[in-house]
């Protein structure tokens, strides 16, 4: 089945194929057809993907890499690349719950979009070619392949963000993600292209993984910290970190299923991935790794406090969203690279889930998304109030749930690698979450509700198709924490503990040591030693404590929306400038439009009305100027009289004659 | 050298007619003495042929004046249309009148 690789992403591109090309025609003859093959294709997928995975397992450890080249696709000169996909670890890790999450989702848009008549196949369309951009991320064996799919999946999210066009703030909101993703693809590029050259200079013309990283350490020390830092500078647009995040919140604009696929399950993970897979070069440089702890634990803390005051339901999940993704680089900056890609497993169950929660919650409100508005939905809507639960919870790092081992694996290899105040925005940033989550499910489920009486009568649970989704990612976002407990809970390891990190050794645990001791660097990240200094009452502690913190924010939460529920308005009043900050984003945006936006239009106008319309436009249109007038004086010699123009053929005849005759130079 | 002499004869009577003919054909204003004047032309080059071929005891010059004398034949039967027409169209045939060949 290994050499059958290339079907995982084949399948969801003859499904853009079917449904792109002749999509029109099929749902004006039945609209089931559209969904079967786009849900049929990711299915087949997915189920590849699983066997694949189950084939990796027969395999020892170390042989667990396989390589399938399908044909050559670039061949020039030193520069040869191939359309090749890779089986290892780490590839067809993401790739399952890239497929199995993105195969739900389809499942879960069937119900979301039944009502949007004549756009039903392009919505299909474009969530297949999404699937078969993030699996060619996934998959490929090379960076630019890779790039293919890190392009690609920037093409969808516009494509997909800006769905309903016609309202002009979603299309505006597509333009952002895009333009946003193109400064970090730039950069990505650029990294890319200088790692290319790097090698070339000794020899090693190649974008293939396999050939690349075993090399890496031929590069100075310098130049590998600025390729890790392009490369980090293309995940912060990806994956929404500072200062490349202001597309995601804007991103809702949206139908909801596309927000939990594109910004929470799989495309902000690709910066993830791009990280973990290139761990070797990002451990050689210490420098970047501080940077990318940093950045992710500042966005983590930034995005948690906006968070904080959002009425919008999708704009908290979207800050949300970005907070979580901090954490996710705050571990990999770490060097915790397994604890970071098990943070985006868990993170892609409970988020999806807690998105298409959302727009279960929205779709009974009839749309309505402030939540200011709603409330008492817990009766009415009784499967999305207990699957939300169920991620509220996850989110919110109560054990057993799924997120409690992820995020609470990502504070202790923080606090192990000595940096303190790391750890304690880590642990702020958790506790802020916890409240958010809380607040949210306060403010839709609890008390009475607030809407309007007619959208009071519309209330209901939604169909069958919404709802199974949900129900099991409830079940994974419960059971997926315990595929790499760690060991001081090996207790209630059901699956064998660490399972995940043993799984995914092969690719992140003994390579860049090996290849330090070979170059005789520095050894960048400690976490590994640092852990073995710290006993385990410690980490039963901090365990302890980041549970109390979870709590706490659940706590407050429910007094000041169950309890007082004057406190949050006197609050708000009290730290009226605070308040205000926060709930405007920080003005990040407007500071962006100060810096960035409003200068470079200035610019781009200068260009327009200085440059381009005077200069390039006056010599196209002086060239036709010049034309035009000396036609008008020439026309004159076109007499329309026979014998002028008999006289001017003699007197040329004439001129030749004299030419030939006296062999005059004209 | 006496034939020399009347072959410079020839010529010169050649271009005398040539001359004759496209002084004629500029300055006339009468479409149809336009055309003999062109006609005049014709025959000035014929001329030329017949000479030219007596010169070199060949009848390649007798030959080109068949073709020459079916395209003027030619000529004047079409010219002649031509004249007609514009007479129908405008009731002369005054060459300075007909000035539509313009742009």
């Amino acid at each position: 089945m290994l050499d059958k690789i290339w079907l995982i992403p084949a399948l969801p591109l003859i499904g853009v194929l079917i449904n792109g090309l002749f999509g029109r025609y099929i749902e004006k003859i039945n609209k089931n057809i559209i969904h079967w093959v786009a849900c049929g294709t990711v299915f087949l997928s997915f189920v590849i993907t699983f066997i694949i995975f189950i084939q990796l397992l027969g395999f020892a450890p170390e042989d667990r890499l396989y390589e399938y080249t399908l044909f050559n696709w670039i061949s020039s000169g030193v520069l040869q690349t191939s359309i090749a996909y890779q089986a290892d670890p780490l590839s067809i890790f993401m790739c399952l719950f890239v497929t199995g999450v993105g195969f739900l989702i389809h499942i879960y848009s069937i119900g979301y979009m039944a009502h949007d008549e004549g756009r039903y196949y392009r919505y299909f369309t474009y969530l297949n070619l999404f699937m078969f951009s993030m699996i060619n991320l996934v998959l490929a064996n090379n960076f630019l392949l890779m790039f293919l799919g890190w392009e690609g999946v920037g093409l969808c999210s516009y494509l997909l963000i800006g769905f309903w066009f016609s309202k002009e703030e979603n299309a505006i909101a597509g333009k952002k993600a895009f333009i946003t993703n193109r400064v970090g693809d730039f950069c990505f590029i650029i990294a890319m292209l200088m790692l290319f050259c790097g090698l070339g200079e000794h020899g090693i013309w190649s974008f293939r993984f396999s050939q690349i990283f075993p090399n890496v350490h031929l590069l100075s020390p310098e130049m590998i910290t600025v390729i890790c830092l392009l490369f980090f500078a293309g995940c912060t647009a990806k994956s929404a970190q500072i200062p490349l995040y202001i597309w995601l919140p804007d991103a809702m604009a949206g139908p909801t299923p596309v927000s939990a696929l594109i910004h929470a399950a799989t495309m902000v993970t690709s910066g993830i991935y791009m990280v973990v897979r290139s761990n070797i070069l990002f451990s050689l440089s210490p420098t970047a790794l501080c940077v990318i702890a940093w950045t992710g634990a500042l966005t983590a803390l930034l995005a948690a406090s906006i968070g904080l005051v959002q009425n919008d339901i999708k704009k908290v999940l979207a800050y949300s969203t970005v907070s979580q993704l901090g954490y996710m680089f705050l571990a990999l900056g770490v060097g915790a690279f397994t604890a970071g890609i098990f943070h985006v497993l868990t993170h892609s169950f409970f988020k999806a889930l807690l998105f298409m929660c959302a727009g279960s919650v929205i779709h009974a409100m009839s749309g309505e998304q402030d939540m200011r508005f709603m409330g008492g939905l817990r009766n009415k809507t009784p499967i999305t109030f207990w699957t939300m639960a169920i991620g509220t919870i996850a989110i919110a790092g109560i054990p057993p749930f799924a997120g409690f081992f992820s995020k609470d694996e990502i504070l202790w290899k923080t606090f192990a690698s000595g940096n303190i105040l790391l750890w304690i925005i880590g642990a702020v940033a958790a506790g802020m979450t916890a409240f958010y989550m809380s607040r949210l499910m306060f403010m839709t489920f609890f008390n009475n509700c607030r809407a309007s009486d007619e959208v009071k009568h519309h209330i209901h649970e939604s169909p069958r198709t919404m709802t199974v989704p949900l129900m099991v990612l409830a079940c994974l976002s419960i059971i997926g924490g315990f595929l790499n407990v760690p060991h001081a809970l090996k207790y209630i390891a059901i699956f064998g503990e660490e399972k995940a990190h043993h799984f995914l050794d092969p690719v992140i645990g003994l390579g860049p040591d090996k290849i330090l001791q070979k170059a005789g660097h520095e050894i960048a990240h400690q976490a590994s030693h640092a852990t073995a200094h710290h006993s385990l009452s410690l980490e039963y502690g901090l365990m302890l404590l980041s549970i109390t913190i979870a709590l706490a924010g659940i706590s407050i939460a429910y007094m000041m929306y169950i309890k007082k529920k004057d406190w949050p308005e006197k609050l708000a009043s009290r730290f009226c400038t605070l308040h205000k900050v926060v709930f405007n984003k920080w003005y990040v945006d407007e500071l962006y439009a100060f810096l960035f936006v409003r200068p470079f239009h200035v610019l781009s106008n200068f260009f327009w009305k200085g440059i381009d319309v005077p200069i390039i436009d006056g010599m196209v249109n002086g060239i036709a100027r010049i034309v035009l007038w000396s036609s008008t004086v020439l026309r004159h010699v076109q007499t329309g009289q026979l014998q002028s123009y008999a006289i001017s053929v003699i007197f040329g005849t004439l001129l030749l004659m004299f030419y030939y005759y006296f062999h005059v130079d004209l | 050298m006496a034939e020399m002499q009347d072959i410079n004869l020839y010529l010169f009577l050649s271009a005398i007619m040539f001359i004759i003919g496209a002084a004629g054909a500029i300055t006339r204003r009468n479409a149809i003495v336009v055309f003999m004047c062109i006609e005049i032309m014709l025959c000035s080059s014929s001329l030329l042929f017949i000479v030219f071929g007596r010169a070199t005891r060949t009848f390649d010059g007798t030959f080109m004046i068949m073709f020459i004398m079916t395209v003027a034949a030619v000529e004047a039967a079409i010219g002649l249309a031509i004249f007609i027409l514009m007479y129908r169209k405008t009731g002369s045939i005054d060459l300075d009148k007909f000035n539509i060949m313009k742009w």
